[in-house]
């Protein structure tokens, strides 16, 4: 097996492996008990499709496809930092945060 | 070679990633989901964008994979010390050990 054949293997099985990751972080979402739970399966989520785009620079072999991925880092931090003062702020207003949502 | 090295580095990034998700999923609490969902977020996509640099071999693409990296690796403890802090308090207390009864 040639260097640009196992290459091309290893973007076809990552492609279903970050998939499958996201469909993971979707499940913690929708099922997670507690506000803080969907915060960090958001910020995984994030972070997978960072490496999404990565890889799909690479099937392209574009590499304009890296950019996102440094706007992704940015918009995830902000959106986590948000939501935690967010998160913060509303556990003081009421005691019960489990099924608060 | 140098796409049989970067094909090794998408599947290990493609591994973390998945392990991450699958942490989330599994592990019991909030915090112990954190620990896995941060560490293993991060490896992840900086092992793909560390292999689109190699593979495109270029000055303006490692300047942009070497951003991504290091504002990630700057941004996940602080994002992950809030959520911590913010989803600490009297009911959810990290599960230290496991229950002797």
């Amino acid at each position: 097996m040639s260097g640009a054949e196992f290459l091309s293997l290893a973007i076809d099985l990552s492609f279903a492996i970050i998939m499958a990751s996201i469909a993971l972080g979707f499940y913690r979402i929708a099922k997670g008990p507690t506000f803080g739970d969907r915060v960090v399966a958001l910020d995984m989520m994030t972070m997978s499709i960072m490496a999404f785009c990565g890889l799909f620079a690479v099937f392209a072999d574009d590499p304009s496809f890296l950019d996102p991925a440094i706007v992704l880092a940015l918009i995830g931090f902000l959106t986590t930092l948000a939501l935690a003062r967010f998160a913060e702020r509303r556990e003081h207003r009421d005691d019960n945060e489990g099924d608060a949502e | 070679m140098i796409e049989a090295i970067a094909g090794v580095l998408i599947l290990l990034g493609a591994a973390f990633t998945f392990i991450a998700a699958l942490g989330l999923v599994r592990l019991p609490d909030i915090f112990t989901r954190m620990h896995a969902s941060t560490k293993a977020g991060v490896l992840g996509s900086s092992l793909i964008l560390i292999a689109g640099g190699i593979l495109f071999a270029d000055g303006a693409v490692w300047a942009r994979v070497i951003a991504a990296i290091f504002f990630l690796l700057l941004t996940a403890p602080i994002a992950a010390h809030m959520i911590g802090r913010a989803s600490l308090d009297d009911k959810h207390r990290p599960k230290l050990q496991k229950p002797s009864d």
